[in-house]
């Protein structure tokens, strides 16, 4: 018989002996959906209801997909990003072509990178919406603010599965331009769907903003000072809500970004009412960026006439290239060694760094918090968990 | 914070009121339900529901589903365009297409797949199979009932369940399937062009050939001939 001594486990080195309190509750909070963005889990110490310490426990949903990336041509990635952050696959798509163009000096046609920004931006209103919807259903308000926000991105989803083929998992980026061009008369159905946006966005605001409940549950709670943030490696709406104006279309500007008129958004406090609100100034931002695009969008190439599409082969060098993803900064590291496949292939989730100061947000707050506050970081545990 | 010297005005949020009338943001949101919910009943953009088994959307004429061959002519076991080059094995990111060459009892490759299979249990449906085939043979299909019970046999699409008509193509993507004809059409004209050159060519060369042996004999025969002054 084995001894039980043999069998348990040595002392965590992250063990903090203040825990072993008895009168602490021990609560594993997940991993099935605590607050329905994914398989996440919270290791979570409770005094009475405020957290002590908390813990966050990813990788159920690990695919490996960094590694399996090194193993195939560049091309087979591009349908791969798509599942990293599901909500949008198109700006997954885009930052990952991005790279590729920087690493083996491609050049994009101006239509392309029209029809790059016009996706991106729709990507944003339905990322923005969706995480509006589910914001409310973290506060237990689950149902019509959702409901609401995904039928207007069930219209978005429409548009895309004209254009790319698929609602979700759409592939459309290439090295050089994008898979196809815009079908016919796609761009006016885009223009008048646009046109009824803004009254979405009107009675979205009515319906939730001024709510009293959502003012009580949201306002001051979850709020980190802008330095720590900064530090922190936060990008995307949750560092502009704490203030700090920092956006990649403003600060280093990619694609043609330059060429729009648009306003970056920041809040003052940085708690989780600013970080909602942020979302909804961006999505009016955006609507600023589609008009202008769809009426300044030229005729063209839609892929440069020399991309490659087969046995696409990288020179050998190392580039970096990132872009506004409507959650933060989501960048590519690549490493090539001048063969069909890359040497090194490396993301930078936005939500997954978004995530890494969970913990200094919760600490001392109620437990009914830590799940509104997880909501607001907006995470997506494909692109935490890869 | 460097970042922050390239910003433009930046929008904040609107203050936040109607703190003054306690109840008064809640009342404001059931209205926008209550209106969504009357609304649901006569606004036509509200009534989102499709009933889907009895109702249908047409799909998307650019959706793309299971990969499926495309073969000329009546008969799939011939007509099938697939080179089985194996360029779509190797490019396909799930890895879940199999193919193996058809050879001849020499072992010379017949240019025609023996085994053509995918998996669609592993497909994701990327497209990228299409993208990249050179021959025209292999295209998106946009059919999307087929759920199975028989999760192992029939999961995997053998060359027969894949092929399908150029008539089907043409019916499920027109436009696609217009601009590949017309390529094919002008690359056969072209072929045929070629070869008719190159046999005219080959015709010419054979008479000027068959010429100049004439002229030579001719020229031995009057060299031969009796009566020429030696030189």
């Amino acid at each position: 018989m084995i001894p039980d001594s043999a069998i348990s486990f040595p002392p965590s080195p992250n063990a903090n002996p203040a825990l072993d309190d008895d009168q602490l509750l021990h609560v594993s909070l997940g991993p099935q959906h605590p607050s329905t963005h994914g398989v996440f889990r919270m290791n979570v110490v409770l005094d009475g209801e405020t957290v002590v310490s908390l813990k966050p426990v990813f990788g159920y949903l690990h695919r490996n997909h960094e590694k399996i990336a090194e193993g195939s041509t560049y091309l087979s990635s591009m349908p791969f990003t798509d599942r990293l952050d599901y909500i949008c696959p198109l700006t997954n798509n885009w930052a990952y072509a991005h790279a590729v163009e920087k690493l083996a000096g491609i050049e994009v046609p101006e239509r392309a990178e029209y029809i790059r920004v016009i996706t991106a931006e729709l990507t944003r209103l339905i990322n923005h919406t969706a995480f509006a919807g589910f914001f409310m259903g973290d506060m237990g308000a689950w149902g019509s603010a959702l409901m609401y926000a995904f039928r207007e991105r069930e219209l978005i989803l429409d548009l895309f599965e004209d254009l790319t083929g698929a609602r979700m998992m759409s592939n459309f980026m290439r090295f050089g331009g994008c898979r196809n061009d815009l079908p016919d008369g796609w761009a006016d159905r885009a223009k008048k769907y646009l046109a009824t946006f803004p009254a979405f966005l009107d009675e979205l605001e009515k319906f939730l903003i001024g709510n009293e409940i959502l003012l009580a549950r949201t306002q001051d709670i979850g709020a980190l000072p802008a330095a720590t943030l900064v530090n922190g490696g936060i990008t995307g709406p949750m560092l502009r809500a704490a203030g700090v104006a920092y956006d990649l279309r403003k600060a280093r500007p990619y694609g043609i970004y330059d060429r729009f008129k648009f306003r970056i958004p920041i809040g003052e406090k940085g708690d989780c009412y600013d970080r909602f609100m942020i979302r909804f100034l961006e999505m009016r931002e955006s609507l600023a960026i589609l008009n202008q695009a769809l009426d300044q969008l030229p005729a063209g190439e839609y892929i440069h006439p020399k991309a490659k599409i087969r046995g696409f082969k990288a020179p050998a060098g190392e580039a970096y290239a990132a872009i506004e993803g409507p959650k933060g900064e989501l960048g590519f590291h690549l490493i090539s060694d001048g063969t069909f496949t890359p040497y090194r292939y490396r993301i930078r989730p936005p939500s997954f760094i978004n995530l890494t100061l969970l913990e200094d947000m919760c600490l001392g707050l109620d437990l009914a918090d830590v799940v509104l506050i997880l909501g607001s970081v907006d995470i997506v545990l494909g692109e935490v968990d890869r | 914070m460097a970042a922050t010297e390239s910003t433009t005005p930046a929008a904040t949020p609107p203050p936040v009121s109607e703190w003054s009338l306690p109840g008064m943001g809640l009342i404001k949101g059931l209205v926008v339900t209550g209106a969504n919910m009357a609304q649901s009943f006569y606004r036509k953009d509200r009534m989102t529901t499709v009933q889907y088994p009895e109702e249908r959307v047409a799909i998307s004429p650019n959706f793309r589903n299971f990969p499926f061959l495309a073969y000329d002519g009546e008969d799939p076991a011939t007509g099938l365009r697939c080179t089985a080059c194996s360029i779509c094995e190797k490019e396909c990111p799930p890895q879940c297409i199999y193919i193996v060459m058809d050879r001849d009892e020499n072992g010379k490759a017949l240019k025609r797949p023996k085994v053509f299979d995918i998996d669609v249990s592993v497909c994701m449906n990327c497209g990228i199979c299409a993208e990249v085939c050179p021959f025209d043979s292999i295209y998106m299909d946009g059919e999307y009932e087929i759920a199975t019970g028989d999760r192992f046999g029939s999961l995997v699409f053998h060359k027969e369940r894949l092929a399908r008509s150029t008539d089907y193509h043409a019916k499920l993507r027109p436009a696609q399937a217009a601009e590949v004809a017309a390529r094919r059409k002008a690359d056969a004209e072209k072929k045929a062009a070629a070869a008719a050159a190159k046999e005219a060519k080959a015709k010419a060369e054979k008479e000027a050939k068959e010429k100049a042996a004439r002229e030579a004999a001719a020229a031995a025969a009057a060299g031969d001939a009796p009566g020429t002054p030696p030189p």
